[in-house]
């Protein structure tokens, strides 16, 4: 009986949202990130919403799942940015977290403390926010992270060279077609040009499947029950490793309550364990337990988003390349003066929803983009964070350092 | 002299330029002795004492809501409950039959109407009781259409209120001209009538400018541009963003202030971030008040790049808070500002060049303000009401001597 894992992976972030912040602000309030209460853009209130939604209930649902299956293991990626809200808005939401890590079958993995793109843009920085994260991690759950994924899943040849030499075991990235080809996702692989590091790629249908049509009932498949899918799974006979990766929020905020997410959720371990060999691993452990089947090229960059799988919707319009130019020319001037808020309000614009907000690809992925947005439209998103763009410029010009 | 004035907004409930113009020409006209009540189509306290505001209400109307400026819907709420909601040019409509109503009420010796939007209650006025009307022109569909053709409903009321009218009045040459080109009227049956600039409205400057920033950066040597307009195709600012983009390229410590809003304001975002200068354009929405006044103090130069302007009031409102301007020579303030840099609208390659070089000649700003501001100085509204009480005079005394 040959072995079939399901390898669940969740990732958790929460970026801190410019506020309405405008051209009078700049200059006099250095405030960015912090709206009245009842501001779409208040990331308080998001955070109370969130964790009520969908932290608290599903962590809840997923610690009795770890008590009552020993085989069920899964792997969370948690960003610093999420982690310091909920350290100053839901500590109850990171207890729930924290008790997840304790029972040993949750692996955080690796990534960038801000969630930014900065991989592509510096990789100096890149390197610092991924040692923060690292930091971060061993403080609060303990370990240290040896899988690593990049922002949105954003991955190439570079990328996979820059983490093996860095020494992860394992990188995470999208099963997109144009580069699996002909191959399953549902095998573990080694990126070209590299020693030692795996390949754990996204089964994109099986994972959208559940993140995005499980509420859909204009979808073929719905009701989406977990016997259903435990035997789509069943039925597929060229496979060791189901890869599951998804948003965390899929459970309770992108999916509802109401559309019986968590009852799947329950069911799941149930149902898929009921056949002999079947089990759960962790990003690491499903590296351990299969060799690679073979090598995957990657030249351009892919990412796990939108029906291009590229980074068009963070850098697909000219607002977008303008405001991340912008923000990355200041990185040197603003690590020279050695201020440590002005750093972490540089970091904190460098996470890439402020530029996913801007898309303005309205047609098929633009009504995801609304839902994910807390701006009326892209433009306003855009003028918030060049105004706080011009308030950074303003404080180097305070410190007497032109930018 | 009793005058039954036609007007569709008076500040501060005033979209733009009109409201002030007229406001301002009644408040000259009435020192001089006019006796004028002004009928709005909306209802608003706007604590007026030199003459009666009326809102002309439909029949049976108990009460009328704007939902934002003079040319969005309106919603009406009828005394027996029903409420209806109308867009622009009903709205000229039920203008038009309530102006009917009203004049049976009134005795006046002659009709003053400003715009297309109040021409037709005008023409139902002197076809009610054969008053002589003015019709005064702040703008004609082609300004409006940015040198189109524009909306052939108001084309066709434009034209046949121009010829049923007994004395047109346009607020610049350019406009008389366009008045003359489109619709086929004789020049001597209009009057060109300057607009001008009431000293008593400029509040001053107070306390410390709002744009703290801008005030920041010029301290490191940036100088501000700035364009105070509404964002819509006849202001032509998409030209301005081309020059910009030549002036940043040669001056980049030059930033470039938008302030108001408009249906292109999106498409400007994004031309000024095609164009590479998204983080020298900073677009402030639309503002009144300190945040407006401070806009103009906080320039080096003020730029009117429109493609047609019949005035431009905001010209003068520049001078006025101590910034020179470079203006369109397709405007009508062109004709009354000497001292101004002056450029075809279409010139990208000049108006780079002119802001350039204010950019980098402080003298060459503070001149063109120097001199700007004693032709502003010795700007007001007392030749405008002296020419038109002259019409008016002409007009009634001809009715009367035919009619007595």
């Amino acid at each position: 009986m040959s072995h079939k894992a399901i390898v669940l992976y969740l990732h958790v972030h929460q970026p801190y949202r410019v506020r309405h912040y405008t051209i009078f602000d700049a200059g006099v309030d250095h405030r960015y990130f912090d709206a009245p209460y009842d501001d779409r853009t208040n990331n308080e209130r998001i955070m109370h919403k969130v964790a009520e939604k969908s932290y608290l209930p599903t962590n809840r649902r997923l610690l009795e799942l770890l008590n009552n299956h020993p085989e069920f293991k899964l792997s969370l990626s948690i960003t610093g940015t999420a982690i310091e809200q909920m350290e100053a808005w839901a500590p109850e939401a990171l207890q729930s977290f924290k008790d997840l890590c304790a029972t040993g079958r949750v692996e955080i993995v690796a990534e960038t403390y801000h969630h930014s793109l900065a991989f592509f843009y510096s990789r100096k920085e890149f390197e610092a926010q991924v040692k923060m994260h690292e930091k971060k991690v061993q403080e609060v759950f303990g370990q240290t992270p040896r899988v690593f994924r990049n922002t949105e899943l954003a991955y190439n040849n570079d990328l996979a060279y820059w983490a093996d030499k860095a020494g992860y075991k394992g990188v995470l990235a999208e099963g997109w077609d144009k580069v699996l080809g002909w191959r399953s996702p549902n095998f573990v692989y080694q990126p070209t040009y590299t020693d030692n590091i795996r390949l754990l790629m996204k089964n994109y249908k099986l994972s959208d499947d559940i993140a995005f049509r499980f509420g859909d009932r204009g979808w073929a498949g719905w009701p989406l029950t977990a016997d259903k899918f435990s035997h789509w799974l069943n039925s597929t006979d060229e496979a060791t490793n189901f890869n599951l990766f998804m948003d965390y929020e899929t459970f309770g905020e992108h999916q509802w309550d109401d559309t019986g997410i968590f009852e799947f959720l329950a069911h799941l371990p149930n149902e898929w364990l009921k056949q002999e060999g079947n089990t759960f691993m962790t990003v690491s452990e499903v590296i351990d337990n299969f060799q690679p089947v073979d090598r995957v090229d990657s030249p351009q960059t892919i990412t796990w988003a939108d029906t291009e799988r590229d980074l068009s919707a963070w850098l697909g319009n000219s607002m977008q390349g303008a405001s991340i130019h912008a923000l990355y020319e200041l990185e040197d001037k603003i690590k020279s003066t050695g201020d440590l808020s002005l750093i972490d309000d540089f970091r904190k614009l460098t996470t890439s929803d402020h530029f996913y907000y801007m898309c303005t690809k309205w047609f098929n992925d633009g009504d995801i983009h609304a839902y994910f947005s807390p701006y009326e439209n892209p433009y306003d998103a855009f003028v918030a964070f060049m105004n706080a763009w011009h308030d950074l410029r303003f404080r180097l010009a305070a410190k007497g350092i032109d930018a | 002299m009793r005058i039954l004035m036609l007007g569709w907004e008076l500040p501060p409930n005033n979209s733009g330029g009109l409201g002030v113009a007229c406001y301002q020409l009644c408040k000259a006209l009435s020192r001089k002795g006019a006796d004028i009540e002004f009928i709005l189509p909306y209802k608003a306290d706007h604590g007026i004492d030199f003459m009666t505001v009326t809102a002309a209400h439909p029949q049976g109307v108990s009460e009328i809501l704007k939902s934002g400026i003079s040319y969005d819907s309106y919603k009406y709420v009828f005394s027996d409950g029903r409420v209806e909601t109308h867009d622009i040019y009903s709205q000229v409509h039920m203008y038009e039959d309530a102006v009917a109503q009203l004049v049976q009420q009134r005795s006046f010796d002659i009709v003053h109407a400003h715009d297309w939007l109040t021409f037709r209650a005008a023409l139902r006025a002197k076809q009610a009781t054969g008053c002589p009307i003015v019709l005064h022109v702040h703008s004609v569909e082609r300004d409006r259409a940015g040198g189109g053709a524009g909306n052939p409903l108001c084309r066709e009321i434009e034209g046949i209120s121009f010829m049923l009218a007994d004395r047109i009045v346009a607020v610049s040459q350019h406009t008389k001209n366009m008045i003359i080109e489109d619709y086929d009227v004789p020049p001597e049956k209009v009057e060109v009538v300057h607009n001008s600039i009431d000293q008593e409205m400029f509040e001053p400057l107070e306390g410390e400018n709002t744009y703290k920033y801008l005030a920041a950066m010029k301290a490191r040597g940036y100088r501000v541009i700035v364009a105070v307009s509404r964002l819509t195709v006849q202001k032509g600012l998409p030209n301005l963003l081309h020059a910009a983009k030549e002036v940043v390229a040669r001056e980049p410590k030059t930033l470039f202030l938008i302030v108001g809003s408009g249906e292109q304001y999106f498409e400007l975002l994004s031309l000024a971030a095609d164009l590479g200068i998204a983080r020298n354009v900073l677009f402030t929405g639309f503002q009144r008040g300190k945040r407006w006044r401070d806009a103009y103090a906080i320039a080096d130069l003020f730029v009117m790049p429109s493609i047609s302007e019949p005035f431009g009031l905001t010209a003068l409102e520049a001078v006025g808070y101590g910034t020179p301007s470079l203006i369109s020579r397709q405007s009508g303030v062109a004709e009354v500002l000497r001292n101004a840099l002056k450029v075809d609208f279409w010139d990208i390659n000049e108006m780079a060049n002119q802001i350039t070089a204010v950019v980098q000649n402080d003298s060459l700003r503070d001149t063109l303000h120097a001199n700007s501001y004693q032709e502003f100085s010795r700007l007001n509204w007392n030749d405008a009401a002296d020419k038109l009480l002259g019409i008016y005079t002409h007009h009634v005394s001809h009715h009367k001597g035919v009619f007595a």
